[in-house]
């Protein structure tokens, strides 16, 4: 701008071609740049978020199905009760191993009398074949005897190839016989894949192939569910005593001082304090959804109280002068009025420090809710893991197959954080008034 | 569960209670104008409160004392040869104790004597249990009665109500103190026990940071094995990547966004942006280890680069990615709050779009960016899922940011995961590291919470 008045002092020609006009373009240029970068930077940003979510549900949506194989299988009596008492005990322990391999040296006669290439078939179903002729068994006692024609769970290797992220060869981890008996059956469609349940009602399990997240789900929910009533409970009335009958001074200086800090302390922190005080100190169980949702509410407390806040001061004074003016007290002002007309938002701001919690690892992993636990917790004092917590461990662990799952995981992950800020965004257009 | 049950019957109690206090009130009263001082539910709500809080009360704080008395009763209890086992030894055996009296099941129990203890325990916290459901629902009763003979036409029910309704508020607006005050004690009481092992100038000015190998007692302080610096470097280098990725990128969108952009473009943009703040840490780890990482390494390796897998330049990176929308959001909200009138001088004097950007706008907004860079900051080293998962774990002390380093929260977690003993310099010195984490993060905030609300305060 000074720039600008010099040049017309000194050069008092405006023209084409004229310094002024060649200053002037590269002005325009600078700001045609300028917007560019912006422009550009909002790119890059949108850019990887693209990138992110691409590579992994590329990655991920295989792991939504799963390769089944079919097996002409016999119950034998012999093989499964040769004692033929029925009994539970019995029928449980059995030896389901020995139906499979029977029914793979049913199908491919030629492994009969060769040990290596009955072990190299044998390693194309997954142990949860197993598990699943032990379901029907018990199920129904009467199929011992009967033969049918069942599907069964391939091995994670054999699944890998099928859906081409392992390559076709030894680096699989089945040997060249067992590839082409995969071939084959492929061509005769032998192999199918279909939608992979275990990945929904099962827990963790070493065997990628059963591995599934119910457990950690369920875990979530209950941590969640503890956050919940505690953190919205306490952070709506510390909101409304900060907001609506809080006199200004030291003190509440000194809260609100806290709580912003609070809000920005690395939730690391929060996980530190809860393996001290709940697990050391009150002596609560670890690795428990409990000690996770309390811990979970010290970090999401201060969201809600700062949201709910913002909610509070939304509501116009005289609603609470109109409320005061036909007689109501302090209290039945703000409960009856003020508190219902702000609910939207403090909801809204619930559910998005909600959905905040529902990714928040680091502090569930101070209070060990990092172990390797099979069974689905069937309460909030049973050992357990959480989501976030199983996408941790998955994408620690070595086998090629749990690449994809720790991929399907977090899909499940982003697909429960889509929706609770859908609800949210829902709420807000729904509910959001302008005074 | 059995406590939720008890819970559960007391609140049914309590709301069966508020009927009867509400009628109460209505027959000593009448219904006519003025005859009561309060409403009739106010009546209830009295009683109802004298007759949940109480139980509740004396329910929780049976529920925390308890365990501990009772731990006492059976370690005492104990034959001679168990109490003369080393202090660890000891609690091992009183945790495989409670463990067992928890699930009761004993049939994994190491011997004898822990099972017997087991069993007592189990039996003792079953009378305890039986002793606080009784105590609890008499007190329930009796304060139900209490409250019911208190009520009067002349009692000023609201106020007392009112009275315990503020209470819980104030309450509820302390937790955020007692909070604060449980981070600093509980960090402050494990590292005091930490630098009473090892020197706090050691910990604090060591180089050499290898907690793993201080096993043995004799080894501590002496090897220098809990040198922090290389972490101390390792999360500032990390952070400082983030921060040169995020900057620039958050600061020329926040631009772009406030004073360029349609507000329709804005409109699909912005929450975009925000997407990459709600994608939970652990996704952002798992892409930096699974993606960023190989693909710096193929590039890496395609010009004579060396780059570690898990180097500090992926891991910046995407960190950086990550706090890409915290900066440009908070940059957007200053650079919105800078009045009007500034930019139309500016343009009054013949200034372009972006020289007033530049030099009245953002000089204007610059205390409130600044402000934001540094939570930002307090962001990255506070960070813990995405360097556990794509930094490395073993200490180097360089600036090369294609090698690996550690950080303090990668250090934290290592260290807690798995068995912890608290009377081990190792367990200990990860409190330590969570102090100085929280004293850094904390002066950061304070700091930048500061300046933004100068920031405020002037153009509000």
């Amino acid at each position: 701008m000074t720039e600008l008045g010099m040049t017309q002092s000194t050069q008092p020609k405006i023209g084409v071609g004229s310094d002024a006009e060649k200053r002037l373009k590269a002005r325009y240029r600078a700001e045609k740049r300028f917007r560019a970068y912006g422009l550009f930077s909002i790119g890059i940003a949108l850019f990887f978020l693209a990138v992110l979510l691409t590579s992994i549900v590329s990655r991920g949506w295989s792991a939504f199905t799963m390769s089944y194989i079919q097996l002409p299988v016999t119950f034998d009596a012999e093989t499964i009760d040769p004692d033929g008492t029925r009994e539970h005990s019995a029928l449980s322990t059995a030896d389901y191993r020995g139906v499979i391999s029977a029914a793979l040296e049913k199908k491919f006669p030629e492994i009969a009398d060769d040990r290596t290439a009955r072990r190299d078939a044998q390693k194309m179903i997954s142990q949860g074949a197993e598990l699943e002729l032990r379901k029907m068994v018990l199920a129904n006692p009467n199929l011992i005897g009967t033969s049918a024609d069942l599907w069964l769970p391939a091995s994670s290797s054999v699944d890998q190839v099928v859906k081409g992220n392992a390559a076709h060869d030894e680096s699989s981890g089945l040997s060249d016989g067992a590839l082409a008996k995969l071939d084959q059956m492929v061509r005769s469609g032998a192999l199918k894949r279909r939608f992979n349940t275990y990945l929904f009602t099962n827990g963790d399990s070493r065997q990628p192939e059963l591995a599934g997240l119910l457990g950690a789900v369920v875990g979530s929910f209950y941590s969640l569910a503890i956050t919940l009533i505690l953190s919205f409970p306490l952070g709506v009335a510390a909101a409304i005593y900060l907001e609506e009958f809080a006199s200004k001074n030291r003190w509440t200086d000194l809260i609100e001082v806290n709580i912003n800090n609070l809000a920005a302390v690395p939730s690391i922190v929060f996980g530190l304090l809860a393996l001290e005080i709940f697990l050391n100190v009150m002596g609560l169980p670890r690795s428990t959804p409990l000690v996770g949702g309390l811990a979970l509410t010290l970090v999401s407390l201060p969201t809600i109280i700062i949201s709910a806040r913002v909610a509070l001061k939304a509501v116009p004074p005289w609603i609470r002068e109109a409320a005061q003016g036909l007689g109501a007290s302090r209290q039945q002002m703000v409960m009856h009025h003020v508190l219902p007309l702000a609910m939207p938002g403090i909801l809204t701001g619930t559910i998005i420090a909600m959905a905040r919690a529902i990714g928040e690892s680091a502090p569930l992993l101070m209070i060990g809710m990092v172990a390797f636990v099979v069974d689905t917790p069937a309460t909030p004092l049973d050992p357990s893991t959480a989501l976030p917590v199983q996408v941790y461990l998955w994408a620690a662990s070595s086998e090629r197959a749990f690449v994809e799952r720790t991929s399907a995981a977090i899909i499940v992950l982003l697909v429960f954080l889509a929706v609770m800020n859908a609800t949210a965004i829902y709420l807000r257009k729904k509910f959001e008034r302008r005074w | 569960m059995q406590f939720l049950t008890l819970v559960f019957a007391l609140l049914l109690m309590s709301s069966m209670v508020y009927r009867l206090g509400a009628r109460q009130a209505l027959r000593l009263g009448g219904t006519a104008k003025g005859a009561l001082h309060s409403l009739p539910s106010y009546y209830g709500y009295y009683v109802a409160l004298w007759c949940g809080v109480p139980a509740l009360i004396l329910a929780a704080g049976w529920m925390i004392f308890s365990p501990m008395i009772l731990k006492s009763i059976v370690l005492d209890s104990l034959p001679p040869d168990a109490l003369s086992l080393p202090a660890a030894r000891l609690s091992l055996l009183m945790n495989e104790v409670s463990q067992m009296a928890a699930n009761g099941d004993y049939r994994y129990a190491s011997d004898d004597v822990a099972r017997a203890a087991a069993e007592r325990y189990h039996g003792l916290r079953t009378i305890s249990f039986a002793a606080m459901t009784v105590a609890a629902l008499s007190t329930a009763l009796l304060g139900a009665w209490w409250g019911l003979r208190r009520v009067s036409p002349r009692l000023r029910a609201r106020n007392a109500v009112e009275g315990m309704v503020t209470l819980f508020l104030i309450a509820s607006s302390t937790v955020a103190i007692f909070t604060t005050i449980g981070i600093v004690l509980s960090l402050l009481f494990e590292s005091l026990r930490f630098f009473a092992k090892v020197p706090i100038t050691d910990f604090l000015f060591g180089l050499h940071w290898s907690p793993q190998t201080a096993i043995r007692s004799d080894q501590v302080g002496s090897s220098g094995a809990f040198g922090a610096v290389p972490l101390f470097t390792g999360t500032l280098l990390i952070s400082v990547i983030a921060m040169i990725v995020a900057v620039p990128v958050g600061l020329l969108s926040a631009i772009y966004m406030a004073e360029y952009a349609h507000p329709k473009f804005r409109a699909v943009a912005k929450p975009l942006l925000e997407v990459l703040a709600g994608i939970p840490t652990v996704v952002y780890g798992f892409f930096a280890v699974l993606t960023v990482a190989p693909a710096l390494r193929g590039l890496g390796a395609s010009v004579g680069f060396n780059i570690s897998a898990e180097s500090a330049l992926s891991t910046g990176i995407v960190m950086g990615v990550m706090i890409i929308p915290l900066i440009s959001s908070l940059s957007d909200d200053v650079i919105s709050a800078v009045p009007d009138a500034l930019r139309h001088g500016s343009y009054g004097l013949g200034a372009t779009h972006s020289e007033t950007i530049r030099q009245v706008v953002l000089p204007a907004a610059l205390p409130g960016i600044v402000g934001g860079v540094l939570l930002a900051v307090s962001r990255a080293i506070g960070e813990t899922m995405i360097v556990v998962m794509a930094a490395g774990l073993s200490a180097h002390l360089t600036a090369n940011p294609f090698q690996s380093v550690t950080t303090v929260t990668v250090q934290i977690v290592t260290l807690m995961v798995g068995d912890q003993e608290f009377d081990s310099p190792k367990t200990l010195s990860a409190f330590a590291l969570g102090l100085v984490l929280f004293c850094v993060t904390l002066a950061l905030n304070v700091v930048a919470l500061n300046v933004v609300r100068k920031f405020r305060e002037k153009y509000d």
